[in-house]
């Protein structure tokens, strides 16, 4: 099936000098593996392409049920630096929602983020 | 020894929400307010306010606001702590001093803690062997050491919970760790030492669960932002600590936002890079430890967590001066505002060209299209108005300002139905860079004062 991360996670995002950190937190217990399986820093990495210069790292935060990404090279320069409107990374979490992703899985999607 | 403690998260930057603080002791029972203030960059524009002014480098904000809370503090036996002292902590404390002599409050107990501006001292500690090299980078300060404008240890809780000790009502910081002033309390209180590396993490997680104020409590809230309840009315997060290192996060009741399972793991997951090794000067705290589960309403339980020993070292936040910047914005109107846009974009592009001026980088955006998302932004079909905002960087000051004068002629000489041109040329703004390095613990020393007055 198609989803969006959006039905299945929430993210909040910040910056460490040219480095934006994405936290991606699954929605329900279940959805977690299925982050770990498909949300990849390789489809990270393709999914920012254009903003993301750098590479991506992923750390796993089962207990939590959640995963962290660092977006190197991200922001423009970072700090006084960047030229963006978006300089501290602060809307890169909603980008990562944005992400559509054909999963093998058939998941129960609860609430109002269906696709 | 008390069996538990409640401290209070008052301010998450300079600039948040001015009532927090006061809501925070009125609204229940508290013994500590904790106010973060200095971000990244706060202590290069403090160190240029104190150059041109003895008398200032620290967060303004705290001196009306402790005027206005003082006599609430004492009678409620609150104390105070934040790292708004900034690059003058004494200057600070002198003049929340005066405001108490002004209102006739005395037996008042103000610690401060000196030390982690380093500034004066970067020839020795190189002289010593000390690189202070970029942690990101890896080059040597010396690239840059003649544009250094600040250079600041982060300390961690020790030198304030000396100060507790001592007797202050109020302990006024410069550069600590946000964490730091959350943990110093429970030290304080529950006697943790160094050693004890479970509980100090507990502490520092309970520290940065709490030091963004209301972004722990609801603000800014992805997952179901529209279901918070009275954003209007907000109520800053506190930390509820015992003795065993068990922490609850909470609120007032009464009070807006929403504590909950999911918006604390927001919180924790905010500007953390490996969570193993979340490194602080007073222990290093295991973030894939925490356990976290609901406690009744806007209450969650956080157990579980692990530590292991500090490093040898402190980070060291410097920076310094790396030329200029400026940006514009226009705004076009239907029809065809995004188009209109593109081609006041190139016309200045072309001016800029024309007039050989040359920057690191000129960059465009389209708010209300894609300055957010970027290419993941799906192109409109059709919007009413576009902001256009272009921005260039470079090291030749006159550029930069010459970049300025050339927004405002686009009105009369580009693209028509364009608004939004109220704020005046746009003026050159100094770049301040930021130099992360690390310096061995033995190299600096905190040192804590404590008067009564």
């Amino acid at each position: 099936m198609k989803i969006r991360l959006l039905a299945i996670a929430h993210a909040r995002s910040g910056d460490k000098g040219d480095t934006a950190n994405v936290g991606v937190i699954a929605r329900l217990p279940e959805y977690y593996p299925v982050l770990v399986k498909y949300l990849t820093a390789e489809r990270v990495r393709a999914h920012f392409a254009g903003i993301v210069l750098g590479r991506v790292e992923r750390f796993e935060l089962p207990n939590l049920g959640a995963l962290n990404f660092l977006l190197h090279n991200a922001l423009g320069g970072g700090g006084t630096l960047s030229l963006k409107n978006d300089a501290q990374g602060k809307t890169l979490g909603s980008a990562m929602l944005r992400m559509e992703l054909e999963i093998d899985e058939q998941l129960i999607i609860r609430g109002e983020h269906n696709v | 020894m008390k069996d538990r403690i409640r401290i209070a998260s008052g301010q998450g930057f300079w600039g948040d929400l001015l009532s927090a603080p006061r809501d925070q002791v009125t609204r229940g029972d508290v013994e500590y307010l904790v106010m973060d203030y200095l971000a990244e960059v706060t202590m290069s524009i403090l160190q240029k306010q104190r150059r041109k002014n003895p008398s200032l480098g620290y967060a303004r904000d705290l001196v009306p606001l402790m005027d206005d809370l003082l006599p609430l503090l004492v009678k409620k036996n609150v104390r105070v702590i934040t790292n708004g002292g900034g690059v003058n902590p004494l200057a600070c404390r002198d003049a929340i001093f005066d405001a108490a002599r002004r209102q006739g409050i005395t037996g008042l107990s103000i610690g401060v803690v000196l030390g982690d501006d380093i500034l004066g001292r970067l020839g020795d500690l190189q002289a010593g062997g000390m690189a202070l090299r970029n942690m990101e980078t890896g080059d040597d300060l010396a690239a840059v050491m003649d544009r250094v404008i600040s250079a600041n240890v982060y300390f961690g809780a020790a030198p304030i919970v000396e100060a507790l000790g001592r007797g202050a009502m109020i302990v006024i910081t410069g550069r600590t760790t946000d964490t730091g002033l959350t943990l110093a309390p429970m030290m304080h209180e529950f006697g943790w030492r160094e050693g004890e590396w479970d509980r100090l993490a507990a502490g520092t997680v309970a520290g940065h669960i709490l030091e963004c104020g209301g972004q722990a409590s609801g603000g800014n809230f992805s997952a179901d932002w529209h279901a918070v309840p009275d954003l209007a009315h907000i109520g800053f997060p506190i930390a509820e600590a015992s003795p065993d290192g068990t922490i609850v996060i909470t609120k007032h009741a009464g009070s807006g936002g929403l504590v909950s399972v999911q918006t604390v793991k927001e919180q924790l997951l905010y500007e953390i890079g490996n969570p193993v090794d979340y490194i602080t000067p007073d222990c290093i705290a295991d973030f894939t430890s925490i356990r976290l589960s609901p406690d009744g309403p806007d209450r969650v339980r956080l157990t579980g967590v692990k530590g292991r020993r500090a490093t040898e070292t402190y980070k060291v936040s410097m920076s310094y001066l790396d030329g200029y910047t400026a940006s514009g914005t226009l705004t076009y109107a239907w029809p065809d505002a995004l188009e209109k846009c593109r081609a006041a974009d190139t016309i200045l592009r072309t001016r800029l060209q024309d007039l050989g001026l040359r920057f690191e980088e000129i960059r465009t955006e389209y708010l209300g299209y894609n300055s957010c998302h970027g290419p993941l932004a799906p192109a409109p079909s059709e919007v009413n108005e576009v902001v256009l905002r272009i921005g260039v960087r470079g090291k030749d000051h006159a550029a930069v300002e010459r970049f300025g004068k050339e927004i405002a002629p686009l009105i009369l000489t580009g693209p028509p139905s364009v608004t939004g041109f109220a704020g005046g040329r746009p003026k050159p703004s100094e770049v301040i860079a930021y130099w992360p390095a690390l310096l061995p613990k033995s190299a600096v020393t905190p040192e804590v004062i404590v008067e009564t007055h």
